[in-house]
């Protein structure tokens, strides 16, 4: 039967060519890989092979002919016997090859996206509930304890996590606990050790991965983008990475730009990831218990300032709480102010005096970015009318700038000002003090944006 | 053909290397029908060619035991088929469509198999090296007794990340199989332009990972390196390094014109070393099979190549909706 040789695209870009040069006649026989003709592409020339064996009966385009569509028959292959008059004259008849399929028409894809979720306006534990005071870093130590105790699948990994009992002492007496199978010593090598916990998170565990801060986690942003984040999807849906990945973010106090970054927009922006970023205890144990039984990838930003710090935790077995769902840490009709991790503490401190002014926030916390609850900002911005963000990041491609184009696009008729971002100067933080100070945002920052929006 | 290990007649069985024969034989036309495709537009994007290279994933493949893992770079199509994959999914991935085994999000580079512990399939060079010793740290964490085979080419191992994997895999004795593919091409630098030292298999000395070099043009010769490696392994001795030397036919890619190179080399290398050449020549002289035999292999592997393609072709784009699943794995039940 004879065969028909198409014009090949050989670059993924290629839709015509020049056929600069036939290497075979009429009547040669070719095997498999023999060089058939030069093909001058968009980017080069290029060596067009045979695929099968065969005569070539008869050549249809001949050399130097130039914008030679892809997929047009330029030439006629026949088998031992049968004669190149029979193949010509198959070749006049209608071509029967179909082309090559074009791609559909440009979905519309954005009609189908999941609408934004009812935001879940419950408390986080019920009225009467016991609680006792514990700091974030004594939380997040519990939280990761409870989780192995439940699951055995569960390690944690990084550098100074076991003998050292953590740089910033979160994993306490782990070692102790569960051995030094699940609480692993790396060396200082985060590339690698990213990438080989990701791999074990294919292999069936759940590993937690410290970074001593997440300034390091640059060297292994391949591994937490390219594989730990997009191979669910990649794989359609066969193979996922369940991963926490967690450590100071942001600016610590005096260790100038290279360790005192706040990433919370970078991550933010990858599908595939989740992201949290808890301000208190109660948070950082609930929603570190959440991202260890996620079955994806989760970013955990914590804060070394806040580490110390003591807060209200209910004193509950298991206690969790659910990503996407923001906390309403104080009620207020004038202004929502919106914040997640450092940034709260500013925007709570801000809150309590504009207060004494007769100016009352109501004050959000997001708690998770990805998911986001961006339904509860909404709804409170339809009672202030006004809207500020606060946190410690750059401007550009901020989280508060994300917030202001939610708001624009969804409650633009609500607003009476326009949203104002809190956020850290756009320069890499200085070492000497008072100019860190002038870099980050502040208490004062947040009232003076308030006054601003409210006209106050 | 004139003798060239076959001196030393193989102690294998003719099954054995009638079944090497075939997955050759299966891997280069499933390669030549995904050229072929791609001249036609309906394979596209980067699209890497493993003709030339079948022994090395055949010969490792023989020394695995069930259960053993496997993971690679983005000239994975071989590494697919060898590992028990089905044709005609790899191909339907490899044109975009609803049949394939990342249901065409994932294309040439990017498809896995849980069910054959195939993991991949990754598009960014040396990325895979760690991931690899991570599934051998689950493996030892469970203590089941697998092996992982992470395979590389000749360019990744000039990646830091490899190193990195290196000292954590012998700190850690994690049973990983490091294969360097050494095809000498890093897209199109001749490997005497990039690497300050040439023999690959010392890389690991450094970190006390003992390697050996193995003629990857010769899938018996591939086959017992990869058993003496596995064994190693399983023994709990830690990693071991095999750098094989092979050599691809084809560019780098779809759109390679290959001018780093002369047309006689690659000529000579197919001529002279073809790795499947090599086991019919065995086969033939050993009087293990016939021609007729082997015609009809060719014809049986040509007939599930057409399928693979025909099914490929035939699959359906995927629905518009798949762009919004995969993205995130369901929340497991959490505890009331």
């Amino acid at each position: 039967m004879a065969t028909e040789i198409l014009m090949p695209a050989l670059s993924p870009t290629m839709e015509e060519g020049t056929l600069s040069k036939w290497l075979v006649k009429e009547g040669d026989t070719v095997s498999a890989g023999d060089i058939l003709a030069e093909i001058e592409t968009d980017k080069a020339t290029m060596e067009f092979e045979a695929v099968d064996e065969g005569i070539l009966g008869k050549i249809l385009i001949d050399e130097g002919s130039e914008g030679i569509k892809v997929n047009t028959p330029i030439a006629v292959m026949v088998e031992d016997g049968e004669s190149v008059e029979d193949a010509a004259a198959e070749a006049k008849a209608p071509t029967t090859q179909p082309a090559a399929e074009k791609p559909a028409p440009q979905a519309k894809a954005a009609d189908s996206a999941p609408p934004a979720p009812e935001s879940d306006t419950s408390p986080d534990w019920p009225e009467g509930t016991t609680l006792k005071q514990q700091t974030v870093r004594e939380a997040l130590r519990d939280a990761m304890a409870e989780e192995m105790r439940r699951d055995e699948d569960v390690f944690l990994m990084g550098e100074e996590v076991a003998e050292y009992q953590g740089a910033y002492k979160i994993s306490q007496g782990l070692l102790d606990e569960f051995g030094a199978r699940r609480v692993v010593d790396t060396p200082i090598t985060e590339h690698g050790f990213t990438g080989l916990a990701v791999g074990a998170a294919f292999g069936g565990l759940r590993p937690i991965v410290e970074f001593m801060t997440f300034n390091f986690a640059m060297q292994a942003m391949d591994q937490i983008v390219n594989s730990a984040a997009k191979t669910l999807y990649m794989s359609g849906g066969q193979m996922g990475a369940p991963i926490v990945f967690r450590g100071p973010n942001g600016a610590a106090a005096r260790v100038a730009a290279q360790h005192s970054q706040d990433f919370a927009a970078w991550y933010m922006q990858i599908p595939g990831l989740k992201v949290a970023m808890p301000y208190s205890a109660s948070d950082a144990k609930g929603l570190l218990k959440t991202a260890i039984r996620d079955p994806n990838p989760v970013i955990f930003l914590e804060n070394e300032i806040l580490y110390g710090r003591s807060f209200d935790v209910p004193d509950i077995e298991d206690y969790t709480v659910p990503f996407g769902k923001a906390r309403i840490w104080r009620e207020g009709d004038d202004v929502t102010i919106v914040s997640f991790g450092m940034g709260m503490s500013y925007a709570l401190e801000a809150a309590e005096k504009l207060a004494k002014d007769g100016i009352e926030a109501e004050v959000i916390d997001l708690r998770t970015l990805r998911p986001m609850d961006t339904a509860a900002i909404i709804r409170s911005v339809q009672k202030t009318n006004r809207c500020v963000t606060v946190e410690e990041g750059w401007p550009q491609g901020s989280v508060g700038s994300y917030i202001s184009s939610v708001l624009m696009q969804e409650a633009f008729d609500w607003l009476d000002a326009p949203v104002i971002n809190c956020t850290g100067k756009d320069v890499p933080l200085p070492y000497a003090a008072n100019l860190e100070k002038f870099a980050l945002t502040s208490t004062d920052e947040v009232i003076e944006a308030v006054r601003k929006v409210t006209y106050k | 053909m004139a003798a060239r290990k076959t001196t030393k007649q193989p102690n294998v069985a003719a099954e054995d290397l009638k079944r090497y024969y075939r997955e050759m034989l299966l891997i280069r036309r499933f390669e030549e029908k995904a050229g072929q495709l791609y001249g036609m537009g309906l394979i596209g994007g980067f699209c890497h060619l493993y003709i030339g290279q079948e022994a090395v994933v055949v010969g490792l493949e023989a020394a695995a035991e069930e259960g053993d893992k496997r993971i690679t770079s983005y000239r994975d199509h071989g590494h697919m088929l060898a590992s028990g994959m089905d044709p005609d999914g790899v191909m339907a991935e490899l044109t975009g469509r609803e049949g394939g085994y990342s249901k065409g999000k994932g294309g040439s580079m990017h498809m896995f198999s849980r069910e054959k512990h195939f993991y991949g399939g990754h598009g960014i060079v040396g990325a895979q090296v760690p991931i690899g010793a991570g599934l051998a740290f689950a493996d030892r964490y469970k203590e089941n007794g697998r092996v992982t085979f992470t395979y590389f080419g000749d360019g990744a191992s000039n990646q830091g990340q490899v190193y990195e994997t290196f000292n954590m895999a012998a700190l850690w004795k994690l049973p990983v199989v490091f294969v360097i593919e050494n095809n000498q091409y890093a897209m199109g630098t001749a490997q005497k332009r990039s690497t300050s030292t040439p023999e690959l298999y010392t890389r690991g000395e450094a970190f006390g990972i003992p390697g050996e070099q193995v003629d990857g043009m010769d899938v018996l010769a591939v086959k017992e390196a990869g058993e003496k490696a596995v064994a190693h392994c399983r023994s709990g001795k830690g990693p071991y390094i095999l750098e094989i030397k092979t050599y691809r036919y084809r560019g780098h890619s779809m759109s390679d014109p290959a001018k780093y190179r002369t047309r006689e080399e690659v000529q000579k290398v197919r001529e002279e070393r073809d790795c499947i050449e090599h086991v019919r020549t065995l086969l033939l002289d050993g009087k293990h099979a016939s021609e007729e035999d082997l015609k009809a292999i060719d014809k049986e592997i040509k007939q599930v190549v057409n399928d693979a393609a025909e099914f490929a072709k035939n699959s359906p784009e995927p629905a518009l909706d798949e762009l919004w699943t995969d993205i995130y794995a369901e929340a497991a039940p959490q505890n009331a």
